[in-house]
């Protein structure tokens, strides 16, 4: 019998089932790879102390620490100890807990140490088909490469530990189908963006989005990479693109791929994973991506997202509206171009790879950055720093007169001592400008690396295209 | 956990749409290695100034929000990060449920882990409760119902075995571990299909 047309989520789902759900029960979900890291495992471990468990496969979780870990030489390499002792701490007990309990940590001094989302791609971990989750929600991010992964919390990441498995509900399904050829000077986190905007920040709620179409087929994998994390943006559990030669081409010869027979193995069952054709989305939705421009969020959610070009909207009578404005000091129905920025940070797992820095240093490069205006560059990975300094684009940061740092989530969330200060408007390749996400009082626009760039050369608000 | 099938409270409410973690907890007070204590600084940003002093302009400084167990919200609560801190900040401060049309996944997932009862509502029911602040409701997780003040009783959606847990005071972990059998199982076919 003919077997029903899957989506790329079925299969991977299906192939993951070690229960099916029931109307009692969840399914019995088993995880590939586990990621953690210092802020959202060690109440997890202590669980496991409470409770006299082991960790079930010690060798199906990688842990790095980036979240509350600082992003100055002087702190990672220097001697300096670590400014917020709290932060030392978590960085002292992820140490302990994975000694303890058999876990490979890729710690402070690694050369392999990155944002989590950042690192799994990178080592040739994240790889299509697999289940992969982590305590961060932009752990969606793997689903560049095929994969589903989706954050939990951390009575989750307990879960994980002491039995590789969850219980999880079946998702929805979600097809945004895009289409055409981005213009010169837009970016992918444009493209995201403007589909968040598109969507709205709970528009994806109880779904796993698919992004398809030959807009998506087009972009490059760190691209797609951007793309996926933010998927959490729109309320999805997680995002998910179809791999192809892309995809295996990004991840052949990676350190922790396959190779050789295993290599050929893997290549035949990742070639079975994309949707079939007529399978059946429980949502779809089209955007026209030759239509979107660069674009820049002026409220307090991803959602609140405009053209660079255009106006902010004005919407009276809502309260919610008027009081993101009111925090963000910005007025409804002005532009927002030509507002003036004081920080403009390039870092996150949206966009720290080496392509973003790539796209930043040349639009940088012969240029400098605005007087009194802050540019903080954080790779999102040490090996992302070593590749982009023997291209030379340190140089090409440092003579704009930015500041090149270590890895880390740095002042994405403002727990590492990286922070914007209050009433200060920060431009940021990030994905999230919530109050006081980067600080409290901070005022977080977020774009792509290109608008960044070119907002810190002129200080204010700046289309890249004019600087093209 | 201790067993939960009713509660009675009056509410608070914040009609904000999309509340997200970053608000309900702020990430720098993510840097603790325990659970416990986090009510401290439970929407910490909106509940002090910069100098650390009590807004009396926030619900929670108010006199009349004392001892309320039930939080009242708009649209899209608790939508951004997965941190856990956020419900079990909620529940050190003394909060059990938490009310609005819509709630974010992992939110929703890790409040049902940890005993905090999230609990999506329709539209007419949230407007009315959105505009009577202070309004004794009971919540039977055994039925899924909310009951307002007038005996009106609204049905919610309530995963069953969620709703189990909550009613018998377990964790999902106990049960995960007694599904060890059927895991080795599916690790040995899988290792045999290479």
């Amino acid at each position: 019998m003919a077997r029903a047309p899957q989506t790329l989520f079925d299969k991977v789902w299906q192939r993951h089932e070690v229960c099916a759900e029931s109307a009692a029960t969840p399914a019995v979900l088993y995880v590939d790879l586990h990621l953690i890291h210092e802020v959202t495992s060690p109440q997890a471990f202590a669980v496991l102390r409470g409770r006299g468990l082991r960790v079930r496969r010690p060798e199906r979780t990688l842990a790095t620490m980036d979240h509350s870990t600082p992003t100055t030489t002087a702190q990672v390499f220097g001697g300096a100890p670590i400014a917020i002792d709290a932060a030392a701490r978590q960085v002292r007990e992820l140490e302990e807990n994975c000694a303890r309990f058999g876990i490979e940590l890729l710690g402070l001094k690694s050369a392999q140490r990155g944002i989590v989302h950042v690192i799994g791609p990178e080592l040739g971990l994240t790889q299509p088909g697999m289940t992969i989750v982590c305590g961060d929600s932009h752990t969606s991010t793997h689903g560049a490469l095929g994969a589903l992964a989706f954050g939990i919390g951390t009575t989750e990441v307990g879960h994980v530990l002491a039995t590789q498995c969850l219980l999880q509900r079946r998702p929805r399904t979600f097809a945004v189908n895009v289409s055409g050829a981005l213009a010169p000077g837009v970016t992918a986190k444009d493209l995201i963006l403007a589909i968040i905007g598109r969507l709205g920040v709970s528009g994806g709620t109880e779904h796993v989005i698919e992004y398809r179409g030959n807009t998506i087929a087009a972009l490059g994998m760190e691209e797609r990479m951007t793309v996926c994390n933010m998927s959490i943006e729109a309320g999805a559990r997680a995002g998910m693109i179809a791999p192809d030669e892309t995809t295996f081409a990004y991840l052949a010869g990676r350190p922790r791929a396959p190779a050789g027979d295993a290599w050929e193995r893997s290549l035949a069952a990742w070639r079975e994973l994309p949707s079939d054709p007529g399978a059946r989305f429980d949502r779809e939705v089209s955007i026209e991506a030759t239509e979107v421009e660069p674009m820049i969020t002026y409220g307090t959610n991803p959602g609140m997202v405009m053209p660079i070009g255009g106006h902010i909207p004005q919407r009276p009578g809502d309260p919610v509206f008027a009081r993101a404005l009111e925090y963000m000091g910005l007025n409804a129905g002005e532009p927002i171009k030509d507002q003036p920025v004081n920080v403009v940070f390039i870092g996150s797992c949206t966009n720290a790879r080496l392509s973003d820095l790539r796209t930043a240093a040349a639009l940088l490069r012969g240029r400098r950055i605005a007087r009194g205006l802050t540019l903080l560059v954080v790779p999102g990975s040490q090996q992302v720093k070593r590749a982009a300094e023997a291209e030379g684009l340190d140089r090409v940061f440092l003579d704009a007169g930015a500041e090149w740092r270590e890895s880390g989530c740095s002042m994405c969330l403002g727990m590492n001592g990286d922070v914007v200060g209050r009433g200060q408007y920060a431009i940021s390749t990030s994905n999230r400008n919530f109050e006081g996400r980067q600080g409290p009082g901070a005022r977080t626009l977020l774009a792509s690396p290109l608008t960044a760039a070119a907002s810190a050369v002129r200080g204010r608000v700046t289309d890249p295209r004019e600087l093209a | 956990m201790e067993p939960f099938k009713t509660l009675t409270s009056r509410t608070v409410v914040l009609p904000a749409t999309n509340i997200d973690t970053d608000q309900i907890i702020p990430a720098r007070f993510l840097t603790t290695t325990t659970r416990a204590g986090l009510g401290a600084h439970l929407f910490a940003d909106w509940r002090y100034d910069s100098a650390g002093a009590p807004r009396s302009d926030f619900v929670l400084n108010q006199a009349h929000a004392a001892g309320c167990r039930v939080l009242v919200a708009g649209r899209n609560f608790g939508c951004g990060s997965s941190r856990e801190h956020a419900p079990w900040a909620l529940l050190d401060y003394g909060f059990r449920a938490v009310i609005s049309t819509e709630i974010a996944d992992i939110f929703r997932n890790n409040s049902l882990k940890n005993g905090l009862l999230p609990v999506v509502i329709d539209e007419a029911t949230s407007a009315w409760l959105l505009a009577h602040a202070g309004a004794e409701v009971t919540l039977d997780v055994v039925s899924s119902t909310l009951t307002l003040p007038a005996g009106t009783r609204v049905p919610f959606p309530l995963e069953p075995f969620a709703r189990h847990c909550l009613v018998e005071g377990v964790d999902e972990l106990g049960f995960l571990l007694g599904r060890l059998g059927d895991i080795e199982a599916f690790e040995r076919a899988r290792c045999g299909r290479g």
